[in-house]
């Protein structure tokens, strides 16, 4: 039975684990992988200490000072379930395996979120994408749509109008995203944007060869033909896990005291699994060090 | 166990370079396909290993398509 143990190795999970570390608890670091949503970051520019950093870069040394202490971490391993015990807590992982600790800090992060329209899960990997920066070269001179209105949308379409031979850009709502990218796109001749448009499914059998839209104004529907799908609405709470035993707030995030407690005794959360503020590097990393300085404290108590 | 792993990769995807990494990391040599560099590959990994999207992995005849550690460790027997 472990003191604590952290979910998730982000910028979060990770500064917690090097908190927890240096108070001597007996921790272990669970994860299904090291980074988290840093890893998608190209440069960042805005953690201090390094002036321009690739995301993936940062979080190696994130890593490498996690690995400098006697810590148990396990990667690979996804979390799907959290229980209260009468002794603390217990993890149990999607291959069946468990864990035990008096303590858990909650860093499981977001992820991007999907439609939820028929065919969209089926053809992941075969022209259904969430990682722009990934498969983007593979659809060079060919039709794709982006699905979004926002930021990510709008730079997803800003590096594809360059190497696609044409992009419809279907938003559910008016561009939510920064002006300046917007105007970016209005010279391009390759794209065609429908905005208020909805996405009712993606057809294909073994690749994505076309999608199914609405126009919200005058109901017609109608279909593109497209053999790339980029998705880019936003991102979603990894929070199922502890959905059954612990407060969120209506986006699903956990909500926290600003000692970073939860609505359970002895269960932490830290980072943008939270509803604190701002999703940004510097912030979780904050976040994951009061959270494990909070959890060292309530051990503390507890032994008392 | 003699195996060759190949991977088909973007310059950009951070997905590439942690699945490169666990490689590595694990003593398993690989060969690297740049897609953007070369057509032929993309057009190899498209309908040779109907993936459309990287980092794909392709050993002893399976296709990993994205990088999920845990699938991978169990693949490669790890």
């Amino acid at each position: 039975m472990y003191e604590l143990i952290i979910i998730g190795a982000g910028p979060a999970g990770m500064t917690a684990a090097v908190y927890a570390a240096r108070k001597k608890l007996n921790a272990l670091l669970i994860s299904s992988d090291i980074g988290g949503q840093v890893l998608w970051t190209a440069g960042v520019e805005n953690y201090m200490g390094y002036q321009l950093i690739e995301g993936s870069e940062l979080m190696s040394k994130f890593e490498e000072q996690v690995k400098l202490f006697p810590i148990d971490i396990k990667t690979g391993e996804r979390v799907n379930s959290l229980s209260q015990t009468n002794k603390g807590f217990k993890v149990q992982t999607v291959k069946g395996e468990s864990y035990q600790a008096r303590a858990v800090i909650i860093a499981t992060g977001k992820r991007p979120r999907q439609l939820n329209v028929p065919g969209e899960e089926k053809l992941k990997g075969k022209g259904v994408t969430y990682c722009a920066t990934c498969d983007g070269p593979l659809f060079a001179g060919e039709n794709v749509a982006i699905i979004g209105g926002g930021n990510s949308a709008l730079e997803t379409a800003e590096n594809m109008v360059k190497i696609a031979k044409h992009i419809h850009l279907v938003s559910l709502t008016p561009f939510t995203g920064d002006q300046i990218l917007i105007d970016k796109l209005t010279g391009a001749s390759n794209i065609t944007v429908l905005l208020e448009h909805e996405v009712l499914e993606i057809k294909g059998e073994n690749r994505v060869k076309r999608i199914k839209i609405r126009d919200l104004k005058n109901k017609q529907e109608r279909e593109l033909d497209v053999s790339g799908v980029f998705i880019e609405i936003g991102l979603i709470p990894n929070s199922t896990p502890v959905k059954e035993i612990v407060q969120l707030n209506r986006l699903g995030e956990i909500e926290v005291s600003c000692a970073n407690e939860t609505s359970v005794l002895g269960l932490f959360a830290a980072g943008d699994v939270t509803n604190v503020p701002e999703k940004q590097i510097v912030v979780a990393a904050g976040e994951g060090a009061k959270a494990a300085l909070q959890a060292h404290r309530y051990l503390q108590r507890l032994s008392r | 166990m003699a195996r060759e792993v190949k991977i088909y990769t973007t310059p950009n995807c951070p997905y590439c370079k942690m699945a490169k990494k666990f490689l590595a990391d694990n003593g398993i040599e690989y060969q690297e396909f740049n897609i953007v560099e070369d057509k032929a590959v993309r057009e190899e990994m498209k309908n040779r290993c109907n993936s459309l999207a990287v980092p794909t992995i392709c050993f002893n005849g399976e296709v990993l398509i994205g990088f999920n550690e845990a699938e991978l460790r169990e693949k490669l027997g790890l």
